[in-house]
């Protein structure tokens, strides 16, 4: 691979025109080859995505037609507007856009974090060995395989004024009410349904580990917490990574949730999703159109900076860690014997 | 560590075994005792139903709702959705994680890019052009729009996990004159197997809970999704809720999959790996 | 003197047609022949709506397709949320689909279908409209036009404990607003009404709770927008009616936990025994009378009229109309099966096998129908005096303005007098913005 690679360049930054000796190595067939097996990833994702992404675009620069007053009847035609529709999230309207872009952003954020917390002690709780392992490995998928529109449901109903979920505090909170026990409610759910989804990942990272590397730390002396944060952690991180962008991406379009256990229209739990839904609902397709937009250039713009910044770890056009090459050794060293 | 006894060690593994089962079934088992209890119990808080009915299985699995139908398309379609997914992403993931081309970033980015338009902002010009195509009502409606939220996945998981596997088993192999490919068949997918496997799963629910494709892209019952069967479930008048089938429905969704993972789990991963000691 | 309003209305509608006829020459079963609307083509068409668990839409239309072997209808279900099922029907709309022929309308959804020409105005002479109560013909109609054919009602009603209103020596339920607060004093001294709460309806921010700000400005003498869509709401009466909501909830006639409530939610406390009163739609009627033992409350309830603020209040209308896409082919067919499936022996039928509201004034007095739904008589009453929500074609803003507004009225973020004050500047920018 890159072994050759000068591990003093900075590896975020790498891109690959930047590495005349790495494109060295690239054979021309080498090319070829990838643009054969791409391709039709490419060309699947450009039917589905590419022409519905260029109609979105073509109608957010256009208004919701009027009500001819002598004919009760509305226009034909929709107004171009040009850029109005996103010029409005500055304006009068809004307040209502950027108190749902905060909630986007602050409910992926709490919720990501705690469910890749949750997740990693999923993954290492269910590594270990022990009786019953595949029945534990196959319920904690239980959360993530119910629909979110019947866990939506369930959620509710566990909230309601009446619901367990008071009778088993004994509190008596209104959580579909405004305020922040609503926000706590949305992400109690979400957190429950999806840390499955990052424990699993996690887990099939560790189970291609090589336990040779733990033999190697043992006998160096580390302790369980070395061993985590210099061993698994690292070696485990593109799987984490991946699954940490994926469910960024998920949570910053989150739609179905809060929609269904706390209502559409409610200021403390709107997302954009909600709020581009929304406007679509009341066939207002432009500006509808322009907060996709909006929340995709956002979506896009971290997930750039992801790989940007991780990048090396996902696309990885960087240097092995020296970990790697140890673990490395220690793979040639087992196919030598 | 080395200071715990095992048996304390090993108390303690459960405790968080159980603790994760605990955290990930207790609002099942919610979903479960209000899916047996009778319909004019549903506003029932006790923690077993009162009256033990299946009342509510029967309505769901009444023919009239067409539900087994309608959980025999979601296993087609997210089969479909899930085989095709994984096999253009693994040729792509390869190519990330094992050759050298220009645009590699660019090319990642894009794939990911694609995921991330709410569906809601697609449905309309996907209807467009499917009424164009004549694909209303078919399987492949709901299953080429499903993979614009499975392929980005699945390639970016696989491209991960491939990259994990040592290069030198691939190149030891190559030496010996396997060709490209059957070192990838034979060293890497075998040593990849939890993470293929893994990957597999995740594509295939993420594709069986998608919800609004399904809905706009069919309107015949014999075509229709779980997911959008449970939605159209009702109450015997417009304001009752059939919460007590939606429960029971989601029930009888999510235990043929734990089900049917737990015998693959078993299965594949035995199989890859007997293919990899060959 | 009404037939010639009628026969007028009907010349404007032709010229309509004949317009629209012109603009959209796609494949269309509307044809004008001599300036006046014919529906073309017989075959095969959809009916499209959600379902009821009952099992009638199903049933009649086995009864249609046996008689019409020809012109055989397919039920197209759609989910049971209702902004899902108009979500559906306006994409539909968009593609210009004939996948869709005759739809379950919400009857608040008339005006916008019909501003935006996805359904098809109707020939009112076809349907026996006269025989039907007079708003809820309305609810079908857009500027004196019909689009959609009234095919089921529903009402409010108050639903009173009729053992502890004995008990506590009142004769009659409250007509006004007054009165409930004052019975409901006396109930509460018995030692049987401990910890019960006094009234509750849906006030979740929602449909429900435009239905209830609106039913309560009604009932106190205002009203929400004029037969012309011009708001009013910043005046006294309209005041009046958000202060009996605001002051209940602050006083605890109302209980707190009631601005979570939609209709299943009041429905709960009340037949476990919580709620002297209750405003709910005649579904519930059945479910708290049955006798399995779910119910505390069988047999001590009965149905009133809702109160207001001088003397009996008016309902908000609800239930569903059928209307015709416009992009839809076999029309002939479709206005036959409209007929037939909003016919008053459907409703009948329909209504012998699930609770609700029928279209027809005669259903109300059957003594059949009475006898299994001793509700019928209070709410042809309660239709009588209702009033149909705002009738605009953006009325998703305009329900969540009204939404916004009250409900944060009844938190108590705002007073009601600001509530209403925005309220009134924000319908009339969506007003004057049409």
């Amino acid at each position: 691979m890159v072994t050759t690679q000068n591990p003093a360049a900075p590896p975020a930054l790498s891109l690959p025109a930047r590495h005349p000796q790495r494109r060295a190595r690239a054979t021309s067939g080498s090319g070829r080859l990838a643009a054969l097996l791409v391709s039709p990833t490419l060309l699947v994702l450009a039917v589905v995505v590419l022409y519905p992404t260029i109609v979105a675009l073509k109608d957010s620069l256009f208004g919701t037609p009027g009500l001819n007053p002598k004919t009760g009847f509305v226009n034909e035609t929709d107004p171009f507007v040009g850029l109005q529709n996103y010029g409005a999230i500055f304006g009068a309207a809004g307040a209502r856009f950027w108190n749902a872009f905060w909630n986007t952003t602050f409910l992926t954020g709490t919720t990501v974090a705690l469910e890749t917390v949750i997740g990693i002690a999923m993954a290492l709780i269910m590594h270990r060995a022990f009786q019953g392992r595949a029945l534990v490995r196959a319920s904690i998928l239980v959360p993530w395989a119910i629909p979110t529109a019947v866990s939506g449901l369930l959620w509710r109903w566990i909230f309601n004024s009446n619901g367990v979920a008071n009778a088993l505090t004994g509190q008596h909170i209104l959580w579909t009410t405004e305020g922040f026990h609503a926000k706590l409610a949305v992400i109690i759910a979400d957190v429950w349904k999806t840390a499955p989804f990052i424990g699993l990942l996690v887990l099939a990272g560790l189970q291609v580990i090589d336990k040779e590397v733990y033999e190697a730390a043992r006998i160096d002396g580390a302790g369980a917490l070395r061993q985590f944060w210099n061993i698994t952690l690292p070696l485990v991180k593109p799987a984490l990574l991946v699954a940490v962008l994926f469910r960024t991406l998920d949570a910053l379009r989150m739609f179905d949730l809060p929609y269904i256990l706390i209502g559409a229209q409610k200021t403390s739990v709107e997302t954009l999703s909600m709020l581009a839904q929304d406007q679509a609902a009341n066939v207002r397709f432009g500006p509808a159109a322009a907060y996709a937009v909006i929340l995709f250039v956002y979506v896009f713009l971290i997930a750039l900076a992801f790989v940007r910044l991780l990048g090396a770890d996902v696309v990885g056009d960087d240097g092995p860690t020296p970990l790697r090459r140890r673990w490395r050794a220690h793979r040639r060293t087992k196919v030598a014997a | 560590m080395n200071t715990l006894s095992p048996k304390l060690r090993k108390g303690l593994l459960y405790a968080g075994v159980a603790a994760v089962v605990a955290y990930c079934l207790a609002p099942f088992y919610w979903m479960l005792v209000s899916s047996l209890r009778r319909t004019a119990d549903i506003f029932s808080n006790s923690p077993f139903p009162t009256r033990l009915s299946l009342e509510n299985y029967l309505a769901v699995l009444d023919p009239s709702e067409s539900f087994t139908r309608a959980l025999l398309n979601s296993v087609v379609v997210a089969g479909i959705t899930t085989a095709v997914a994984l096999a253009l992403a693994t040729f792509t993931a390869y190519a990330m994680a094992r050759l050298e081309f220009r645009f590699k970033r660019l090319v990642l980015t894009l794939i990911i890019a694609t995921s991330m338009f709410p569906v809601v902002s697609i449905v309309v010009p996907l209807l467009k052009m499917f009424v164009d195509f004549g694909w209303i009502n078919s399987y492949q409606a709901m299953i080429v729009p499903s993979m614009s939220f499975t392929l980005p996945l699945a390639v970016w998981n696989l491209t991960a996990f491939f990259r994990q596997m040592p290069q030198e088993l691939e190149h030891a192999a190559m030496v010996d004159g396997c060709t490209r490919g059957q070192a990838f068949r034979r060293i890497i997918v075998p040593l990849a197997a939890p993470g293929m496997f893994t990957t597999a799963i995740i594509t295939f629910i993420a594709a069986w809970n998608e919800f609004l494709i399904a809905l706009s892209m069919t309107n015949k019952p014999e075509m229709q999704t779980a997911p959008v069967a449970i939605s159209k479930f009702s109450g015997a008048s417009q304001f009752e809720t059939p919460f007590g089938s939606q429960m029971a429905a989601g029930v009888l969704v999510t235990i043929p999959l734990v089900i049917m993972v737990l015998v693959f789990q078993r299965r594949i991963v035995a199989g890859l790996t007997a293919g990899a000691a060959k | 003197m009404k037939s010639r309003t009628t026969r007028a209305l009907q010349g404007a509608g032709a010229a309509f047609a004949g317009l629209a006829a012109l603009a959209a020459c796609g494949p269309n079963g509307t044809a004008a022949v001599g300036g006046r609307p014919t529906f073309e083509g017989r075959g095969p068409i959809t009916y499209v709506g959600g379902k009821d668990a009952s099992g009638s839409v199903q049933a009649v239309i086995d009864r249609w397709n046996k008689r019409h072997p020809e012109e055989k209808v397919t039920f197209v279900q759609l989910p049971t949320d209702p902004d899902a099922q108009r979500q559906q029907m306006i994409q539909n709309a968009q593609t210009k689909s004939d996948a869709y022929t005759v739809l379950a309308l919400d009857a608040v959804w008339t005006s916008e279908f019909a501003a935006h020409r996805w359904v098809d105005r109707l020939p009112e002479e076809r349907f026996p409209l006269r025989q039907m109560l007079k708003p809820i013909v309305e609810t079908g109609k857009y500027r004196g036009g019909l689009y959609a054919l009234p095919m089921s009602s529903d009402g409010g009603m108050l639903y009173y404990r009729t053992d502890l209103l004995k008990k506590a020596g009142i004769a009659r339920p409250p007509a006004t607003w007054a009165e409930m607060k004052a019975d409901c004093a006396k109930v509460k001294r018995l030692p049987q009404a401990r910890g019960m709460s006094c009234y509750a309806g849906q006030f979740q921010k929602y449909e429900g709770l435009t239905v209830n700000f609106a039913e309560a400005v009604n009932s106190a003498g205002g009203e929400v927008t004029d037969a012309k869509g011009i708001p009013h709401v910043d005046t006294p009466q309209a005041k009046r009616g958000l202060d009996f909501l605001v002051n209940s909830f602050k006083d605890g006639t109302i209980p707190k936990d009631a601005v979570t409530y939609q209709e299943e939610d009041g429905r709960r406390d009340f037949q476990a025994g919580k709620l002297i009163f209750l405003r709910n739609w005649p579904y519930a009627y059945p479910l708290m009378a049955q006798k399995d033992g779910s119910s505390k409350v069988a047999g001590h309830f009965r149905a009133a009229p809702l109160p207001g603020l001088n003397g009996p209040g008016s309902s908000s209308l609800g239930g569903h109309n059928l209307a015709l896409s416009a992009s839809a082919e076999n029309k002939a067919t479709a206005i036959d099966f409209m007929k037939f499936f909003a016919g008053q022996d459907v409703q009948r039928f329909t209504l012998s096998r699930a609770p609700g509201a029928p279209t027809y004034d005669a259903l109300y007095k059957d003594p059949k129908l009475v006898k299994q739904y001793p509700y019928l008589p209070t709410l042809k009453q309660s239709i009588l005096h209702a009033v149909p929500r705002p009738r605009v074609f953006r009325y998703g803003d305009v329900t969540a303005a009204i939404q916004q507004q009250a409900y944060a009225a009844l938190t108590g973020s705002t007073s009601s007098t600001q509530a209403l004050k925005d309220l009134q500047q924000t319908l009339r920018q969506q007003s004057a913005g049409e």
